[in-house]
């Protein structure tokens, strides 16, 4: 297959979530992972090269263009979004749940010393965490992890991809001083 | 006769006791693993005490903080006759620990590439674009904006303390002017919102309109990390 790299490009040009190179390989049958692998390395080498108005980015166990961050403003006039944004609050609950998952809401509720249960449900409406289900204890309380959106959202390719808590700590140190 | 008391809820937007535990902390300049815990359970104890009196709605956790300060703080009194003796802070110390990482972890998140917001997809899916409206992004904490608040009640003459509850202004009211002032002005400073002679009760009332406005999602408070002066912008 010559036009490969075209291939997957106009793929990734219509999906709307991330293309995982398993979805490629069932669409596209006759090359091999490795093949599909290179072809996407050399679609980002590309788009590095011509410095455009999008890049190939790995998230969420795919890949997916989008747009470069530094031509947000410019997105923002057109499609004049409602901000994303988390409250401090919502993001240390979901900082617990990202390094703790599976986790319950009484040992997240445990770590910030309060109760969570409107932004659990604000951060579940939002598709950012997930339930697995309920735990085998009294009680029998929800289990929480968190989702692909949540990858999508903050640019990460997998769980692993979060910064490990040694390197958090080390900026842990200066955030007591930073404190807002 | 009375109004019905005006409650704030202050859970979901503001922080909770481990935020008033760091602040303090942060405030005193203190080690977290040599805590002044006399100092900090007393100041906690003020704090508390002060959101009561502004019928701020403390919610139990912060009773629970309290009483666990205050059981270090008595135990730190008694005489340890074992060496081995864990320094009772350690109960404090680790949950604090730890509150710290996930909150570092929580800002290192704030900073990435985010879609939505730094960087979009064709097809962008509705969730990405939803306001969480009781998320609103509050730069300054409750904490910093009840230390500005303290500093507005100092500055009133003892002459102007006397509680005169004649005329007393509702906090609907107070929102319904702060709006006015925001309609032709776009932001003000959180210390315009109090005039120098103001009485005590119009002072209080003008804090609870403030923090009820941010809980409604219609101010934002951003605090200027170098002049440390509070700027209120209307949304």
């Amino acid at each position: 297959m010559e036009d490969i790299k075209n291939i997957i490009e106009s793929l990734l040009l219509v999906t709307e979530e991330p293309l995982t190179i398993d979805r490629i390989k069932n669409i596209l049958i006759e090359p091999g992972r490795k093949e599909i692998q290179t072809a996407l390395t050399e679609l980002s080498a590309e788009y590095e090269a011509r410095k455009g108005g999008f890049l190939l980015r790995e998230v969420a166990g795919g890949y997916q263009i989008c747009t470069r961050p530094e031509y947000r403003e410019w997105i923002k006039r057109l499609l004049q979004p409602k901000p994303l944004r988390l409250s401090k609050a919502a993001l240390e609950t979901l900082a617990i749940i990202a390094y703790k998952q599976p986790t319950i809401r009484s040992d997240i509720e445990h770590i910030r010393g309060v109760n969570c249960g409107g932004i659990l449900r604000m951060l579940f409406e939002r598709k950012l965490i997930r339930i697995l289900g309920r735990k085998e204890i009294p009680g029998r309380p929800i289990i929480y992890a968190t989702t692909k959106q949540f990858l999508e959202t903050f640019d990460l390719k997998d769980l692993k991809d979060l910064p490990t808590p040694e390197e958090i700590a080390t900026l842990g140190d200066a955030s007591l001083e930073n404190l807002e | 006769m009375q109004e019905d008391i005006y409650k704030v809820q202050i859970d979901d937007i503001f922080e909770g006791p481990m935020d008033l535990l760091v602040h303090l902390i942060k405030k005193h300049e203190v080690d977290i693993y040599d805590i002044p815990i006399a100092l900090i359970t007393k100041q906690y104890l003020e704090y508390i005490e002060w959101m009561k009196i502004m019928n701020i709605d403390i919610a139990g956790d912060f009773i629970v903080m309290a009483s666990t300060l205050t059981k270090v703080k008595s135990r730190m009194l008694l005489p340890s006759h074992d060496e081995d003796d864990e320094d009772p802070r350690l109960e404090l110390v680790k949950p604090i620990e730890e509150y710290l990482l996930m909150k570092s972890a929580a800002e290192k998140l704030a900073t990435r590439i985010l879609l939505g917001e730094d960087t979009f997809v064709r097809n962008p899916r509705p969730e990405n674009h939803l306001m969480d409206h009781e998320g609103e992004i509050i730069k300054v904490g409750l904490f910093e904006l009840i230390d500005a608040f303290q500093k507005i009640l100092e500055n009133i003459s003892p002459h102007d303390r006397v509680d005169i509850t004649a005329d007393r202004i509702s906090v609907r009211d107070k929102i319904a002017q702060i709006v006015d002032i925001f309609e032709t002005r776009g932001s003000t400073t959180f210390n315009e919102l109090f005039p120098e002679n103001a009485e005590q009760s119009e002072v209080i009332v003008t804090f609870l309109a403030i923090l009820e406005m941010v809980r409604l999602s219609l101010v934002r408070i951003l605090q200027n990390t170098r002049t440390g002066i509070i700027r209120l912008f209307y949304l």
